[in-house]
């Protein structure tokens, strides 16, 4: 395990790192930007008081590195501040957001990958034929359209014509697991079309990268059967670049959320954002932005981890 | 030239078609873009071809002029992002060393964060204009322009020519606009337009979001938001934006598909 474990190491070190770098970003991006953040938040016919007071509550008037440090530790502790618009702690606002996100984001990972997996092989057995042709023009058309408009899309068709479901994915703790998995069909099945053709289209080109490689042929030459040529040497070649895909997806995922959270009304991090930025509420942007940038970070992290695990050359040393 | 496939010329005939109509908008549409026409939702007929929208503007005519604004922005983000991310990834190539270093682990930086999120983040302390828009799409997309002419300019950087220049005692600026420049350009063109594609995507979402273009000025993200409520009582006129973004999106994508083909197969298939 020397190597590997080496590797994963300072992988997981680089990651730290590029975290802290983001978070640096973040808080760079929203303060020392031009604009006047008290002028923007109060607008143009402010009063000179009120744009002094708010400067005080902010903490603008302290020097940038040390409001960075104040607010990183925070961060660290759990505490992410609290909200210009309405006073509540920013911290208590998201925990039961981020849960939501999460329920959202979870099913539509959960029917997504199988799914997209398996149109994947499935264009690869059938190469060139229609059923390719038409996995890949679906595909050509699904990255075409915004996700907002494919969301907009099936509302229309699913819920306003059919009534098969609600057009608005309102859930709250007292609702079961069947009313809540019903409220967010239609949000969980646009996401999956959004991720769908992108997870699938690598999928295929992974999957098709490792079946011309010389070993395939040794082994079908051999006299191997189609089953355990797949089982005993595609497989295990082709695990790195799928878990590879599948995480680059979602982390895809964690942004086509914001933006479909707003279109079904969905009580989630992405409507929290962005309701937020429009009403310029820094810290809150600042906070909701640190946690995406985490958990995207995060998924990439794992990604790469995975596919050094899964490299036998780097697991079994010379 | 002479043999451009059929899909290519597809793509081409309805890529020019948009380009036409947001250069002429003014003289193509019926009504004027926030002109109050008629009531409210008015379904399609011989006087309003495509209805009319939530406070009874004429849809054609607001589709035209958002076409306008959708098309000026992404455009001009693309225009941006290539001129700047391409220089600094010759720069990157050609220099090496500590500012190659620099600017390629700040660029790893930047696109560590989702480009939406560090948009709606960069957006909540900036006044919300059209230059400001195209700013800060153009920067952001810049980080992907230089990751591909940084690889594509390494490639080239080594070959005999790019030498014999050198020794030549041509200075960086020569080499990067006269060497490496030409030699980029086709697989450079093709990225273009997956750029562009993005950008109107972009764009679309950000003032679907209210955070990209303002009203009274339309574009088509604009038009999906202002006539989002009419979805819920079976009126499909949020959804004609869909089609002209898909429309759009498909034909750039078939051109830059033909663009990319065309020049692989210059190089012997080399890709």
């Amino acid at each position: 395990m020397g190597p590997a474990l080496k590797l994963v190491v300072q992988r997981i070190a680089l990651g730290l790192l590029l975290l802290l770098a983001c978070s640096v970003l973040i808080f760079a991006g929203t303060m020392i930007l031009p604009g006047d953040v008290a002028q923007s938040i109060l607008g143009q016919s402010a009063t000179p008081e009120a744009l002094a007071n708010l400067r005080e509550e902010l903490g603008v008037n302290d020097p940038p590195v040390q409001r960075y440090f104040e607010w990183l530790f925070n961060a660290l502790q759990g505490d992410l501040g609290t909200a210009l618009t309405n006073g509540l702690p920013i911290t208590e606002s998201i925990g039961n957001r981020l849960g939501n996100t999460l329920f959202l984001a979870f099913w539509a990972a959960v029917i997504s990958v199988p799914l997209a997996i398996f149109l994947g092989l499935l264009a690869v057995r059938f190469k060139d034929r229609w059923p390719d042709k038409l996995i890949s023009a679906v595909t050509l058309a699904s990255i075409s359209i915004p996700e907002f408009l494919i969301g907009y899309l099936l509302m229309y068709l699913v819920a306003v014509k059919l009534r098969w479901f609600p057009s608005v994915s309102m859930i709250n703790d007292s609702m079961s697991l069947g009313e809540k998995l019903s409220a967010i069909a239609i949000p969980v099945a646009v996401l999956t079309l959004v991720v769908l053709a992108h997870m699938m289209r690598m999928t295929r080109a992974a999957i098709l990268n490792v079946m011309q490689s010389a070993y395939i042929e040794t082994a079908e030459l051999k006299g191997l059967n189609m089953f355990q040529v797949i089982r005993r040497h595609a497989f295990p070649n082709a695990i790195a670049p799928i878990v590879n895909v599948v995480m680059l997806n979602l982390a895809y995922l964690v942004v086509g959320v914001v933006v479909i959270e707003v279109v079904f009304t969905y009580p989630g991090m992405g409507q929290y954002l962005v309701d937020h930025v429009s009403k310029r509420d820094v810290p809150v942007v600042q906070a909701c932005g640190l946690i995406f940038a985490a958990v995207y970070i995060g998924l990439n992290l794992i990604a790469d981890v995975v596919s050094i695990l899964s490299n036998p050359r780097l697991r079994h040393p010379k | 030239m002479k043999n451009i496939p059929v899909s290519a010329l597809i793509g081409l005939f309805f890529t020019a078609l948009y380009f036409l109509m947001a250069l002429f908008a003014p003289l193509i549409a019926p009504y004027g873009m926030a002109e109050v026409v008629g009531d409210v939702w008015e379904p399609s007929s011989a006087q309003y071809l495509l209805g009319t929208d939530n406070i009874g503007r004429d849809l054609l005519s607001r589709m035209i002029y958002g076409g306008r604004t959708t098309i000026f922005v992404a455009t001009a983000a693309t225009i941006l992002s290539f001129t700047l991310g391409s220089v600094l990834g010759f720069f990157a190539a050609v220099l090496g060393g500590w500012v190659d270093q620099l600017l390629s682990r700040f660029v790893d930086l930047v696109m560590s964060i989702p480009t939406l999120i560090f948009a709606l983040v960069v957006l909540s302390v900036m006044p919300v204009t059209i230059p400001i828009l195209i700013l800060v799409m153009g920067l952001l997309d810049s980080t992907r322009v230089y990751r591909l002419a940084r690889a594509v300019a390494v490639d080239i950087e080594v070959m005999d020519y790019v030498e014999a220049a050198r020794l030549r005692g041509e200075k960086t600026a020569w080499i990067i606009f006269r060497e490496i420049l030409p030699n980029a350009l086709s697989p450079l063109v093709a990225e273009m337009g997956l750029r562009f594609i993005f950008a109107v995507l972009f764009v679309s979402t950000l003032s679907f979001l209210g955070l990209g273009v303002q009203p009274p000025e339309a574009d088509w993200g604009g038009i999906v938001k202002e006539n989002k409520e009419g979805i819920v009582y079976g009126i499909p006129a949020a959804l004609i934006p869909a089609v002209a973004i898909a429309t759009l999106a498909i034909s750039v994508n078939l051109v830059a598909d033909w663009v990319l083909n065309r020049t692989t197969s210059l190089k012997g298939g080399r890709g």
